[in-house]
């Protein structure tokens, strides 16, 4: 077979994915002057000053409470999946994917009507004579729709690792005489740890770079990473420095892919994000 | 006990995922603006969604991009998998590794990269810039598809077809594609789903005017409550279901009819590809 098909494919990728790339790191690098535009670091300083310091770290602070919560959740919820507790698992597998199908704004848009001052939650605990929740436009809010729309990430590479582990190396574990808990610390959680590894990743990554969660159920009050690259592009207007901000977020997904295959060994998670 | 323990945990989650959604649903039916509120049932919201200019032209746009995006990228995406999975060396490491950038990159990033890229070059946002940005984001998901079928596939099949006296072009053409079929199509159906449910992509490379669903919605909702959403929620929930189920079904009748084992793995994979998409 010939390599011409290529062809087609090369030119829409130099068009479309490396080009644009290129002028992402030119906006970033230069500042705009009457001449044109020189190359310049200014737009990365912009990006250290306090306030959007603040915001980096906010967004970080958020996605990684999200990614431990998912994993704390999630786990148990694998571990339950993988073992021998419900007989149809094609089914319970099924279960844990349909909610991802349907479109993320309306997931996200779902919890107004439940966290709304006179919305459901509220509308449930003021007839059983509880307090109200008032927690919709906070970080509280922000933290929870970013559990709700990543914890199948971090559910479904962790099951397909554990429901691969062979039974035996279980066994053998118990009859050498490892009570439960040792055989969950010692064998199946060193043995699942590529898929946590995958996990981690599909949740953090999107956590870290969302604007949508943060603007419908953080009101607009908490300023993400993701939020500020919007202002600049949408708003403000400034490519330059919203370029920048996108280098840093890309710099950082780079980093965060290499520590994560670094633990991971061989197996590659890439595929599946 | 455990066992009890066991599943009764894993329905908490279940409850966790789906109230939401449920909630939404029930809502939808709720002859009440305020949301504590049960105010009898009506159908009123979907015939108000129904009468919506906005709503319905949004889409209209969305089918067809999703249709054009998909049709376009699982071209383009069939042959340039045929071609990666041919070359070898150097060649192919960098362009698989271009090819894994927009599947890695944040959705944010593509989208800001793609809107640089049509406001330098001075094309109008709108129908035409969607569309190119979907085809973009698409095309990878169409190799990622394909290329495992290829690597299934037997490398004398096409030599055999020159030696029987076949041009290139009909080897490929009467038998590798046939062969390929079940990845392309997968490849194709992944492609339509990305696309209508993209957001971000989409929102940074529209003009104005033109506006998709998830758009639409994203308006909505930024200025609060909406019951029309949660009638439009409701329908297109039921909708996914369905054809999650009849896919399902379909594809567990395959596994019975082939039963060589080699399939179990293949649903996780195609169901984790979607994943990409938030």
């Amino acid at each position: 077979m010939k390599r011409t098909t290529l062809f087609p494919y090369v030119i829409w990728m130099a068009l479309f994915i490396v080009v644009p790339m290129l002028l992402v790191l030119y906006y970033a690098f230069s500042i705009p002057t009457e001449a044109g535009a020189t190359w310049s670091l200014e737009n990365f300083a912009r990006f250290f000053e306090p306030i959007y310091i603040r915001v980096l770290g906010r967004s970080l602070r958020l996605a990684l409470i999200s990614t431990v919560i998912c994993l704390l959740l999630g786990y148990p919820a694998a571990m339950v999946m993988a073992g021998n507790a419900f007989n149809r698992k094609n089914v319970i597998l099924l279960l844990f994917v349909v909610p991802m199908w349907m479109n993320f704004l309306l997931r996200t848009y779902a919890w107004l009507t439940l966290l709304e001052r006179n919305g459901v939650i509220n509308v449930l605990l003021t007839n059983l004579g509880l307090p109200g929740l008032n927690i919709l436009y906070t970080e509280s809010a922000v933290v929870l729709g970013m559990v709700y729309n990543f914890l199948p990430f971090m559910v479904l590479p962790i099951y397909s690792v554990l429901s691969k582990i062979d039974k035996g190396v279980i066994e053998a574990a118990g009859d050498l005489g490892a009570n439960s808990f040792r055989v969950f610390t010692k064998v199946v959680l060193p043995l699942s740890l590529p898929g946590v590894v995958s996990g981690i990743t599909m949740v953090f990554m999107p956590a870290l770079t969302t604007f949508v969660i943060s603007r419908l159920l953080g009101g607009g009050q908490f300023t993400l990473i993701g939020n500020l690259i919007e202002q600049q592009f949408l708003v403000v207007g400034d490519w330059g420095f919203g370029s920048s901000i996108s280098v840093v977020m890309i710099v950082l997904i780079l980093l965060s892919i290499a520590i994560m295959s670094f633990f991971e060994g061989e197996e590659k998670s890439v595929a599946l994000w | 006990m455990v066992r009890f323990l066991k599943r009764s945990y894993l329905y908490l989650v279940f409850a966790f995922l789906y109230m939401p959604i449920a909630v939404l649903m029930v809502y939808s039916f709720n002859d009440s603006r305020s949301r504590g509120v049960w105010g009898g049932f009506t159908l009123r919201w979907y015939v108000e969604l129904f009468q919506d200019r906005t709503i319905m032209s949004s889409l209209y746009s969305t089918l067809l991009i999703g249709v054009i995006s998909a049709i376009v990228a699982t071209i383009i995406g069939t042959l340039a998998a045929i071609g990666i999975h041919n070359s070898r060396g150097i060649q192919k490491k960098i362009i698989m590794n271009i090819t894994y950038l927009p599947v890695l990159n944040p959705e944010i990033v593509t989208a800001i990269s793609l809107m640089i890229l049509f406001v330098f070059a001075r094309v109008r946002l709108g129908y035409l810039t969607l569309l190119l940005a979907h085809i973009t984001f698409n095309i990878p998901y169409v190799i990622l598809s394909v290329l495992p079928k290829l690597r299934q596939l037997n490398k004398h099949l096409y030599e055999a077809a020159l030696d029987l006296g076949s041009t290139p072009a009909q080897a490929l053409w009467k038998v590798i594609i046939p062969e390929i079929m079940p990845g392309i199509v997968t490849g194709m159906l992944l492609a339509f789903t990305l696309s209508i449910d993209d957001f971000v992509i989409s929102f940074f490379t529209t003009g104005s005017g033109v506006s998709t669903l998830s758009i639409t919605i994203y308006s909505m909702a930024r200025r609060g409550i909406n019951p029309k959403i949660n009638a439009l929620s409701t329908i297109m929930f039921t909708f996914v279901l369905l054809l999650l189920i009849v896919v399902n079904v379909r594809q567990a009748r395959e596994e019975k009819k082939e039963r060589n084992g080699k399939h179990g793995k293949k649903q996780v994979s195609s169901f984790g590809a979607k994943f990409g998409g938030a």
